[in-house]
């Protein structure tokens, strides 16, 4: 890599002692959560941005090794928590994959919807966020009204609105209900439209394009140095998707594109952003309409999916499999093994690794979180530019403390 | 994916052209939107809840996640035959249960005492996923304020009230399906 005062044709800050040196964070508004930058600044020019992460460390991966399978989908809610359902998502992929449980056409149909809405709700959240940032208020309200109706739907389907906690070990909590179908539909007819409106507000507005374009680049030979993931790699013009690329669930059914940009400026994000929104209008759509009929949950014979209640009451094998899943000598088994498996979370990739030992809690279950990978990029694309460009581009980035620091 | 792959979208960014460089038109054009939605929202059609003095609307009672509540049976005796599934379920260990033997010849034991720390609860509904006999439940009860920490934790006598509260509006959820009543 070149030299620093060889990329952004400042001189060397070792050399310098006029710098000024500025802590963004842990405490400011545009970090949204609890994020520290120690800014090096020439004037208003960053040199140079050390990142320093840790104020939001809350120990997740150490508690993964204590609650069980089940239980620990409700500390995944709490990781990105601008949607939780496609962590819940990821969790239970991951721990299905270690236990070797192939879930039910239907089940895989509603994690799909669920996971698709949450990115509109993700996407929706940090496109309009980093509008409010740089100025955009109004299109933060738009974005953010569209979010609460998906919150309506989640809050209907699983009856809580922020922290989801909605798969299961082998299915999902409770199964989709006409009235959340009827709810997702009339999102589906309303939300291109909001889509339209907010990209009326700035696409095309001098001052939102002024304060995103060219700012922030991050060329495709350093995305992919960098493992980035997700939109901020497809803004770079990194072909990658895990749902195309390594298809889990039902992706494979589905037509829709995978929206990528040359740019990789955060213009580009957001734009990139925008365009998967509209994709995932589309894979929701075509999901309810061919919405397998049959059992949402892999049943009780396995042992590994908790039964229905009303498989509890009425059947000796539901009664059974109900105490010896919930006892607390008993539970899950998996075997000796290890696994790691992944989503495309709005975000990135994001995977867990988990380790069994054959009792019913993993023996050591790592998340590779999409944030931590984005931020070790901030640097590299916040020097040389201006202080007003750190919200910026911190925005496009869309980073997740809570996910990060984990 | 290759970079051809046919499923790749690549976007163009917008052209700004003469009106763009501007400013004025796409100001107007902007601001046209907005005044769109002012007028819906002049007009009533505002989606603003304005919560306290209107009720927010619960998408599905019956899934809803809120306070718990201990159900009685139909001669009213609390229906938890204290086997701790809800306890050992419970991810944020908030559930704290005394048994004693039971004073009723049907079952062995009852809980003497049955607290649940709402304040240390997260609402995963994962209690009334675990309890065999329907016992425990959560109501669609959402506004829960207290005073102080103590009047957060609630004893037997308090969900069983909730119970007694709730249970007008929301019928116990699996009576139907062969539960216990
Ligand atoms: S809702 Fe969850 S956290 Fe609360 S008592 Fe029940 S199991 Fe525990
Ligand atoms: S509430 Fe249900 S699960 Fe909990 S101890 Fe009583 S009977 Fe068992």
């Amino acid at each position: 890599m070149a030299s620093l005062s060889e990329t952004v044709g400042v001189a060397d800050p070792t050399e310098q002692d006029y710098l000024w040196t500025l802590n963004f964070g842990p405490q400011h508004p545009a970090t949204h959560t609890t994020l520290r930058i120690v800014l090096k600044l020439d004037g208003e020019r960053v040199v140079d941005a050390i990142p320093d992460i840790g104020y939001l460390h809350s120990g997740f991966e150490k508690i993964g090794e204590h609650l069980d399978y089940n239980q620990y989908v409700t500390v995944t809610d709490r990781m990105n928590y601008i949607s939780p359902m496609a962590n819940n998502v990821a969790w239970h992929h991951a721990v299905e994959t270690l236990a070797g449980i192939e879930i039910t056409p239907r089940c895989k149909y509603v994690r799909v919807i669920v996971a698709e809405l949450a990115r509109i709700s993700d996407h929706l959240l940090s496109t309009g966020a980093m509008g409010l940032d740089v100025g955009a208020f109004t299109f933060f309200l738009y974005a953010f009204y569209m979010r609460e109706k998906i919150y309506d739907i989640f809050e209907t389907l699983c009856g809580a609105r922020f922290t989801n906690s909605y798969t299961r070990v082998g299915g999902v909590m409770h199964d989709i209900t006409p009235l959340v179908i009827e709810k997702i539909r009339s999102f589906l007819d309303e939300a291109p439209k909001t889509f339209g409106d907010m990209q009326r507000l700035v696409n095309r507005n001098r001052i939102f394009i002024d304060r995103m374009k060219g700012v922030g680049v991050l060329t495709q030979e350093e995305a992919v140095r960098y493992c980035a993931t997700g939109p901020v790699a497809r803004a770079s013009g990194v072909t990658r998707d895990l749902r195309k690329d390594e298809p889990y669930l039902a992706y494979e059914d589905f037509d829709f594109d995978v929206c990528c940009a040359r740019a990789g400026d955060c213009f580009a994000r957001y734009y990139v952003r925008m365009a998967e929104m509209l994709e995932s209008v589309s894979i929701v759509q075509q999901a309810l309409e061919n919405l397998p009929a049959g059992p949402i949950d892999v049943g009780p014979e396995d042992r590994m999916a908790l039964p229905t209640k009303e498989q509890v009451y009425q059947t000796i094998e539901g009664t059974i499999t109900h105490f010896e899943l919930t006892m607390s000598n008993r539970g899950f088994e998996v075997p000796n093994d290890e696994s790691y498996a992944a989503i495309e979370s709005p975000n990135g990739e994001l995977g867990f690794y988990l380790v069994g030992d054959g009792s019913d809690v993993a023996y050591r279950a790592r998340c590779r979180p999409p944030s931590f990978i984005h931020f070790s990029v901030f640097p590299y694309l916040i020097r040389g530019h201006t202080l007003s460009d750190v919200v910026a581009v911190l925005g496009s980035l869309n980073i997740i403390a809570a996910e990060l620091d984990r | 994916m290759k970079s051809d792959d046919p499923a790749i979208r690549w976007i163009e960014e917008p052209k700004l052209g003469m009106a763009g460089k501007t400013y004025l038109s796409l100001f107007v054009h902007g601001m046209t939107t907005t005044v769109k939605h002012l007028t819906k929202s002049v007009a009533g059609k505002d989606v603003t809840v304005s919560y306290p003095d209107e009720e927010p609307q619960i998408g599905n009672p019956l899934i809803y996640r809120g306070v718990h509540r201990l159900n009685k049976d139909q001669q009213g005796r609390v229906k938890c035959v204290a086997c701790f599934l809800c306890a050992t379920a419970c991810p944020a260990h908030c559930i704290d249960i005394l048994a004693d033997e039971s004073p009723w010849p049907d079952r062995e034991k009852y809980p003497e005492s049955f607290t649940i720390d709402e304040l240390r609860c997260i609402y995963c509904g994962m209690c009334e996923e675990a309890c065999p006999v329907d016992a425990i439940e959560l109501t669609s009860l959402y506004n829960l304020t207290g005073r102080s920490r103590e009047e957060m934790i609630f004893d037997k006598e308090k969900l069983l009230s909730v119970f007694d509260e709730t249970i007008e509006t929301e019928q116990m959820k699996s009576a139907d399906l062969g539960g216990t009543v």
